[in-house]
């Protein structure tokens, strides 16, 4: 790697040739505040934070998009700078609602931080204040732009990372403002609901429409048989929003908080995602076997789903009618569960705890009531289920582990994978293989389908079958594998999709990182970590080998694929268009 | 200012859209080229509604928030059609203090229409401009070509019945 020699605050480093001065100030170990900077979607110099000085430039220069060249002298912190740096912050609060105490983002508050570590002046500017109306149209995302700063990190995250683009600076000067195309709701667009544009925000502009009342008040409820799930991912993420560094696997804590926030049952989502592989992997050999709609594309990500009904809905047919495991959790709960146990369905409330803000949009789809009323009542975020915990009362941290409540208490190392990219890919194939070579698979690892890359592909001899297949995660990617399929480029029949890049453990209901975490850590990584170490390390590691999914069957639904199963755990897609 | 949106319905002929399929088609894979489509497709239409847009996005596979941006942005573009009668009142510094904010209140209250926006039948569109060089004549307003100096808000029925 070519390097040049620079100065930064008097001390010598050789730095990358072509990085900016922002980068070669992180690789020293120097922080830069920003917060407009999100390393490769957002390079914008917008925000004016990172300001500093270098000899012989004119005036400041803002370090995230300024590049470095040899014996460049670079000044990081003098009071110059941090005066700019304070007063840039002071413009930024005169137009921002500093509604602090009760904000959602209060403490980690990205804006909220830099002005507390600058000694900024609340009030140095008075003036007009540009008034919005909350835009809480959508069940999933809640948009207030009165405490928007305009760094475009959502508009970023929605349009080049995702490739989706239905936020954007509208007007101009003093008028500017993120919204939508002819300023109509968020909920009227093509939005699908990923919440990528949350988890971009440093402040509290965006945030998922909070649901957790309706689960305390159905708690408080005598009547109500109140039983809450934990999808795959959230156990390797809700350590963040307690302290724990990213890539901690806190299942056991999860589950006591989880217990004394005081629901009836605690069950493993892990155990649906094993009766999803059953389903699916079944709905893959028969469209195999009998020429069905082929490539067979996974059905378990929401906010995909609505990708696939606004701008690719030639490929409907392609999808599997499985429900995600989150519905198929609460179908089984209200129809065999209830009966099991004499429960009314009515008298059941329902939640999933999953990283996804487009499951708050699943609950109320069509064809989501198996028992005749809705499979999931609400689903909440990681983050509502931590701040839930919080304002109990819980001292998470010093909680003794505990574990799921029976029947549901058994998911497969298969069923953990679900929450990151290829893991559905992995689990469907360890029972495909199986299935057609009719005898136990030696090695149950299929690597090509691991890691980050936002498209993966690989072909698998089964038998005499050859299996091609292929994974993308985030929406821009699971267009660029589309258009190759719709080309004839790609010959695959089998795809996995996930609408989140990295998958669930990277959803957009998952805890903040702030930008500089998320620019320096490869958090994806990090977190789908967890879940492929508690596979490596379960002695059951395949959905067909799951004791509490065979049960299921033998009890209640038949055999996979059955005429039961399909009443219950199947669903229906509608093409939406633009 | 905010750039209002307009109540008045597309009237967009065929041989408008073909032209414009043209326009988007001449510049079809050049970088940088939506600002003269929009500035041609302007020219065709007289204005840029969600009607012409959304054909601009689907032909350029941009998202329509990206082009309601660039066109919310431009004060350039309008997101409202010339309306027949085209009435114009200078804010400017010396119109303003001779009372040309009055003026202007009267004409909202009497056609129903804000300034930067068209009536929904397509008739009158107001306008607040800024200085227009009249300021002997102040306050000052234009309808289409026709210049009115010195006014009261008392003048304004007489005018506005010219344009009926």
């Amino acid at each position: 790697m070519e390097t040049v020699k620079i100065k930064i605050n008097g001390r010598e480093y050789d730095v990358p040739k072509n990085s900016t001065v922002l980068e070669a100030a992180r690789a020293a170990k120097i922080d830069i505040p920003t917060l407009c900077y999100l390393k490769d979607i957002n390079e914008i110099g917008a925000c004016r934070l990172c300001l500093v000085e270098v000899k012989g430039a004119r005036g400041l220069v803002t370090s995230c998009v300024y590049p470095v060249n040899e014996g460049m002298e670079v000044f990081t912190n003098t009071p110059k700078v941090q005066q700019a740096r304070k007063l840039n912050l002071e413009l930024l609060l005169s137009n921002h609602e500093k509604k602090c105490l009760s904000c959602v983002r209060s403490t980690d508050c990205e804006l909220q931080k830099l002005c507390r570590d600058y000694g900024v002046e609340e009030s140095h500017f008075g003036g007009t204040r540009t008034q919005y109306e909350i835009d809480d149209s959508s069940p999933s995302i809640v948009r207030d732009n009165n405490k928007c700063i305009l760094c475009r990190r959502c508009v970023a995250a929605c349009h080049k990372m995702q490739g989706i683009g239905v936020i954007g600076p509208n007007d101009r000067g003093f008028d500017t403002h993120i919204g939508c195309a002819f300023e109509v709701k968020l909920a009227d667009t093509t939005c699908i609901n990923c919440g990528q544009c949350i988890v971009a925000c440093p402040v509290g502009a965006l945030y998922e429409k909070d649901d957790t009342q309706k689960i305390m008040d159905a708690i408080a409820d005598p009547t109500k048989h109140v039983a809450i799930c934990a999808a795959p991912s959230i156990r390797a993420t809700i350590g963040e929003s307690f302290g724990y560094a990213p890539g901690t696997d806190v299942e056991g804590k999860m589950v006591a908080a989880m217990k004394a926030l005081g629901f009836d049952g605690v069950y493993d989502m892990n155990l649906t995602a094993d009766l999803t592989i059953m389903e699916e992997a079944t709905e893959l050999l028969d469209r195999v076997n009998n020429g069905g709609k082929l490539p067979l594309i996974t059905s378990c990500s929401p906010g995909w789903i609505k990708y696939c009904e606004h701008y690719f809905p030639q490929f409907t047919e392609n999808l599997s009618t499985c429900k995600s495991p989150q519905q198929m959790f609460g179908a089984m709960y209200k129809t065999y569960y209830a009966q099991k146990m004499g429960l009314d369905p009515k008298d059941i409330f329902f939640v999933s705890a999953i990283p996804c803000t487009a499951k708050k949009f699943e609950v109320g789809r069509d064809g989501q009531s198996a028992a005749g009323v809705p499979d999931v009542d609400v689903a909440i975020t990681t983050r509502e289920l931590a701040r839930m915990i919080q304002k109990a009362g819980i001292d998470f941290c010093a909680l003794d582990d505990e574990k799921f409540d029976a029947p549901f208490e058994i998911g497969s190392g298969a069923g953990a994978i679900f929450g990151a990219t290829g893991g559905v890919m992995e689990a469907a194939l360890r029972m495909a293989a199986e299935v057609i070579m009719g005898k136990k698979l030696e090695k149950l690892e299929f690597e090509d389908v691991r890691g980050i890359a936002g498209i993966k592909t690989a072909a698998y001899k089964l038998g005499d079958l050859k299996v091609k297949v292929a994974v993308a995660s985030g929406t821009a990617n699971a267009k660029k594998l589309l258009e190759a399929v719709e080309a004839g480029e790609l010959d695959v029949q089998f795809i996995e999709i996930m609408a989140c890049p990295g998958g669930c453990v990277n959803g957009g209901g998952q805890p903040y990182q702030p930008a500089v975490v998320r620019n320096n850590v490869n958090l994806r990584e990090l977190r789908a970590s967890v879940l492929y170490n508690a596979d490596a390390k379960m002695e059951l590691r395949k959905s067909q080998d799951n004791p509490a999914v065979n049960r299921l069957y033998e009890e209640f639904l038949g055999k996979p694929g059955s005429h039961k199963a399909h009443e219950l755990l199947h669903t229906h897609y509608v093409k939406r268009g633009m | 200012m905010k750039k209002k949106l307009t109540t008045v319905q597309f009237r967009g002929t065929k041989e408008q859209e073909e032209k414009l399929l043209e326009v988007i088609a001449k510049h079809q894979g050049t970088k940088g080229a939506m600002m003269p489509i929009l500035q041609e497709a302007q020219e065709i239409y007289g204005y840029l509604p969600i009607e012409v847009q959304k054909i601009i996005a689907e032909k350029t596979g941009t998202p329509l928030e990206e082009i309601f941006g660039i066109v919310s942005f431009y004060a350039q573009f309008a997101l409202n059609p010339k309306g027949d009668v085209s009435i114009a009142v200078c804010l400017g510094t010396a119109c303003y203090v001779k009372g040309s904010g009055d003026l202007i209140k009267k004409i909202e209250e009497k056609l129903g229409v804000e300034p930067g926006s068209t009536t929904p039948d397509g008739k009158y569109t107001l306008e607040a401009t800024r200085c227009i060089g009249a300021c002997g004549l102040a306050p000052v307003l234009t309808i289409n070509n026709d210049v009115y100096g010195r006014l009261t808000t008392a003048d304004l029925d007489g005018i506005l019945e010219k344009y009926m």
